[in-house]
């Protein structure tokens, strides 16, 4: 669970490089769902300079290269302005009960927030 | 309630898990503690065993008499009432949180487990699933 968005903090990179880390040992991803300002990492319009970074186009490559399932709550996304026209390619749009449901089917739900 | 979402309530059933929210921030001032109790609410359609943990500056998100026309936001605490109707009961607050902010329990307008820092340590290991706003 991401709730954070990307450059103002610091948890949407320690999200991606956890979920790095577990791909690494084996471990599988269930889902990444993100909530708050955190739906702000599923918007294809940043354009971070050159040097930095890309936080929206790595969790895009990550999914497509794993296969991972990407999601971002349509509430939280409404009132910010994150919708179907503006979403990365890897992220989909859906309702807090993936987030649970998440919880529900997983070993372990970590959380990464302010 | 969407078609997706009963489909998801119907391939989880069966599965309880023990699932706390822990709301550490002041209701007004970020918009955490209202999304996270949206969290809470659905989460009690999936018919988990939900409690929901307050401490730090949570503890004002249930402190009776929230007014906040002057802030031009909306006042959710009336939410924290309905829990009840959605079997949401256990509802633990840190005691250290409340006297280090000069608050009693009978400032809250829900009615609520105070309990002090290491109790609530013990609640919190005994989960499946924390989340934490």
């Amino acid at each position: 669970m991401v709730n954070e968005g990307p450059y103002n903090h610091q948890a949407s990179d320690s999200a991606y490089q956890f979920v790095q880390a577990a791909l690494a040992k084996g471990h599988r991803i269930y889902r990444v769902f993100f909530y708050n300002d955190g739906v702000h990492n599923a918007t294809r319009l940043t354009e971070p300079p050159q040097d930095d970074r890309h936080v929206v186009n790595r969790w895009s490559k990550l999914a497509e290269a794993h296969g991972l399932d990407l999601v971002v709550c349509v509430a939280a996304g409404l009132r910010r302005g994150l919708v179907e026209d503006n979403l990365a390619p890897g992220f989909r749009i859906s309702g807090l009960g993936q987030l649970v449901e998440a919880g529900i089917q997983a070993d372990r739900l970590v959380v990464f927030g302010d | 309630m969407t078609e997706a979402a009963m489909d998801l309530e119907a391939e989880a059933a069966g599965v309880v898990k023990k699932f706390m929210y822990v709301n550490r921030k002041a209701p007004y001032g970020t918009i955490y503690a209202l999304e996270g109790l949206e969290v809470v609410l659905i989460s009690a359609a999936f018919d988990q065993d939900v409690s929901l943990a307050f401490l730090d500056d949570g503890v004002y998100q249930l402190v009776k008499g929230q007014q906040t026309k002057g802030i031009e936001v909306k006042n959710f605490s009336p939410t924290y009432r309905a829990l009840e109707g959605y079997d949401i009961e256990k509802l633990y607050v840190e005691r250290e949180s409340l006297e280090a902010r000069g608050l009693t329990a009978d400032q809250l307008l829900v009615p609520v487990e105070v309990m002090g820092r290491d109790e609530l340590v013990r609640r919190m290991e005994e989960q499946d699933v924390v989340i934490a706003f």
